[in-house]
């Protein structure tokens, strides 16, 4: 096929640009919501993420003027600036809020009885008047600023150390890993043993075994939940990591055994056969020669295990219990979701907390995560 | 801290906790039970190494007797029994049946059924014919599997940010409505939201068509093997009759509609549109799963019958679907069975983009609001023994195709 496309440089043309379409469509959302995560929440409230690198111009909430008055030339001044440091640059101003936009930077406003208002671009202002000030209300500005980029890691900080009712993510991340590396290493080493049974040993019932594994393949874990809990409530384990633990075994011994399987089976029999005939026992060839040669496909199943368990929500919601210290990200976030479904800083950081472990484990071990893919399918 | 080091104690009781009993079962096995020594010898030792493969599996098939076999039937029969714990035979299903929730669920998993598997499949089908013929192909296909790696949940959240919503007079912070508002029924409108997806939803009628054709037509002659085979095409024809029909109220749909140009949307509040908009995020994931494993069954076809091909004088997209596509149509449909059972088991996507409000219930999530949320077990096990009885047919072609494998 390359040597067609080849001869037709419109025709490769065409791929590429389809190519190049179809990954950015599948890049474009995840991007976003990295963007979002770095800005503040009034940004992300004024502009879409992909105006992130523009200045933008939005209409600030009032500001009322405060300072202290100094008499000069027999009026009362008040100096000062708007925003504190000079940092945003506005571009319109007003008094009240039905004309948020009457004033340019430096025009003078004239707010009856003698008083003067201006305002100049970096938000500096001048307050004026032939009367004392002190006991009065100060008048409020309305300002249309446009701020110049920014991005933050703060959204990160408060989501990570600062607890939001309860919750913590951080917490929850903790909690996460608690869940997921015992549920990854614990059904390694079951399936390693089945799998060696299931491809070298010779014993009656092996091939109706083996279609059960491929059968509980697919058996839907929401079968599972009920019937489980209670099953670990009449033995004493009730809710609890234990339990998890337990469950994310069980649910991953099919796909374990069945891909260890299918590696094993490919190993060289003579290896096999030779040790047997120097007095090796099945145990220490297991130990000293199978499980050394499987590490590819262990490492394979290793990633998918860690993959799933981190993801997943239904097994944590059932079998974890939801209190606030028992929450794994991915549960800590539904709620979030559902409690501050409008706070986009806070969600997109948490999310980006909850899913960069995973993006880690794909991007550094993608060659192992494909092999395991195309031996595990069905075929 | 005090987390971690259960943790780490868990890790290491269990490593330990393994390998002390393999190790000390055989041990056992070979030298207390059927020791090889003696005037036995020869005798015990035929005996242990039979009972050794289950020494090996013993872990393992309780772990699966208990967690995954045990529960399918304890579920059956959870199913059977009311709110009281009292048996009261399918009144259960017939119940469920009645409510119109679970119409719902089951309309919106069919249609679930049929779109992800299909765009998934076909997306991936795409991305990996055309990443194979360029040279930063393992990049982008790597950037396409990406989404492979995310939480059902961290997905949500990403497009839900694309679906957001504000109101007409502030600036749209989601894209899809930045795009839309983009729109204002002039011809440009006419180009990108009624020709192009006409001429898209015309193709894919005219795919069906053809499919539905293809399937039924040695029926006429009298062919089509097995009666059961015969059945199946008729089946399959019925099918994509009925499935052209819908398509073609579509396509009528997309002319004749009248669009709320300048309005922002509300994507996710829509009822049926927004079930599409949720498959979105489940397709995003899954394509690259199907681009993985079709990229791989791609390189595999021969390349002489390509070459036989290009020498017959074929274009590269009669080669792609009469050479390659039906030497690699067993991977395409175990890619297919896959995602199928993905779909039927989703439950994240829904519980965390809409929570099954504004017609977008699906049985799992269903099922999951029926057993924690009304705390109703009969119910909750009625639902998911319908999703267990979706699954079936492809369990059983599963476990036929290994072991015709393994013979």
């Amino acid at each position: 096929m390359d040597n067609i496309a080849g001869k037709k440089p419109a025709l490769l043309w065409a791929v590429q640009l389809s190519v190049a379409a179809l990954v950015l469509m599948w890049v474009i959302p995840t991007f976003g919501l990295l963007v979002s995560s770095f800005r503040t929440g009034d940004q992300i409230a004024s502009s879409g993420w992909w105006r992130a690198l523009s200045t933008q111009e939005s209409q600030q909430p009032a500001i009322r003027i405060s300072g202290t008055e100094v008499q000069k030339d027999g009026l009362y001044v008040i100096d000062g600036n708007l925003f504190g440091s000079g940092k945003a640059s506005l571009s319109k101003w007003g008094t009240s809020s039905r004309e948020p936009e009457a004033y340019a930077p430096g025009d003078t406003a004239d707010l009856g009885d003698g008083q003067t208002l201006t305002v100049q671009a970096d938000g500096a202002f001048a307050l004026s008047s032939p009367a004392s000030m002190a006991d009065g209300r100060l008048p409020r500005v309305f300002t249309t600023a446009s701020t110049p980029p920014e991005f933050t890691v703060q959204n990160y900080r408060t989501v990570l150390f600062s607890p939001m009712a309860g919750q913590s993510v951080g917490q929850a991340f903790l909690n996460t890993l608690t869940v997921s590396i015992p549920a990854t290493i614990i059904p390694i080493l079951v399936a390693a043993f089945a799998a060696y049974a299931l491809a070298w040993m010779e014993f009656p019932g092996r091939a109706l075994l083996i279609a059960a594994i491929v059968g509980l393949l697919v058996v839907p874990l929401q079968l599972a939940l009920i019937p489980l809990l209670q099953f670990h409530n009449a033995i004493g384990i009730g809710k609890g990591y234990l339990g998890i633990w337990l469950a994310h075994t069980g649910f991953g011994l099919p796909m374990a055994i069945y891909l260890l399987r299918n590696y094993m089976v490919g190993l060289p029999r003579d290896i096999i056969e030779n040790a047997k005939v120097d007095g090796a026992t099945d145990f220490q060839i297991f130990v000293k020669i199978i499980l050394p040669l499987s590490f590819p496909a262990l490492a394979s199943f290793a990633i998918f295990q860690f993959l799933w368990t981190w993801n997943d929500l239904l097994v944590a919601l059932v079998f974890l219990g939801t209190g606030n210290d028992q929450q794994v990200l991915t549960g800590n976030l539904v709620n979030l979701m559902g409690s501050r479904g409008g706070d986009w800083e806070i969600l997109s950081a948490s999310a980006f907390v909850s899913i960069l472990v995973p993006l880690i484990v794909f991007f550094s071990m993608q060659r192992f995560l494909v092999r395991g893919l195309l031996a595990g399918s069905v075929k | 801290m005090e987390q971690a080091l259960m943790a780490l104690g868990v890790i290491l009781a269990g490593v330990g906790g393994c390998v002390l009993y393999f190790w000390a079962s055989n041990l056992v096995l070979d030298k207390v039970i059927y020791p090889a020594r003696g005037p036995q010898a020869g005798r015990n030792i035929n005996r242990a190494n039979a009972v050794r493969p289950w020494l090996f599996l013993f872990p393992a098939v309780a772990f699966l007797t208990i967690y995954l076999a045990y529960p399918v039937f304890a579920t059956l029969w959870l199913s059977l029994l009311g709110k009281d714990g009292g048996f009261v035979g399918v009144s259960n299903y017939t119940n469920m049946l009645a409510e119109p929730k679970f119409a719902e669920s089951l309309k919106n998993n069919m249609l679930w059924l049929v779109v992800v598997p299909a765009a998934a499949t076909g997306f991936g089908l795409l991305a990996a014919q055309l990443t194979d013929r360029i040279r930063w192909g393992n990049l982008a296909k790597s950037l396409i599997f990406m989404p492979m790696a995310i939480s059902f949940v961290g997905a949500s959240v990403i497009w839900k940010l694309i679906y957001d919503t504000r109101a007409a007079d502030l600036p749209q912070i989601g894209l899809l409505n930045a795009l839309w508002m983009q729109f204002n029924g002039g011809p440009g409108s006419f180009l990108l939201l009624r020709l192009l997806p006409g001429l898209f939803l015309l193709a894919v009628l005219a795919a069906v068509v053809a499919g539905g054709v293809a399937l039924v037509r040695p029926l006429r002659a009298g062919q089509g093997g097995s009666g059961w085979a015969r059945a199946g095409r008729m089946l399959g024809g019925v099918i994509a009759l009925a499935l052209a029909l819908v398509l073609l109220g579509f396509l009528y749909g997309v002319f004749a509609a009248n669009l709320p140009y300048g309005q922002p949307q509300v994507w996710l509040q829509k009822p049926f549109w927004n079930n599409f908009f949720l498959m979105a995020v489940l397709i995003w994931i899954q394509t690259g799963f199907a681009m993985v494993i079709l990229s791989a069954a791609l390189r595999g076809v021969p390349e002489e019958t390509i070459e036989a091909a290009i020498l017959d004088g074929a274009n590269p997209f009669q080669i792609f679907f009469k050479i390659k596509v039906p030497q690699i149509i067993g991977t395409i449909v175990v890619v297919w069975t896959t995602i199928t059972i993905v779909v039927l088991k989703v439950f994240d996507i829904v519980l965390a983009m809409t929570n099954g409000q504004w017609e977008t219930q699906v049985l799992a999530n269903y099922m999951y609001d029926k057993l924690f949320r009304a705390f109703d077990t009969g119910m909750g096990s009625a639902a998911a023994m319908v999703i267990m009885v979706l699954v079936t047919p492809i369990l059983i072609w599963n476990v036929w195709n290994a072991r015709r494998e393994m013979r």
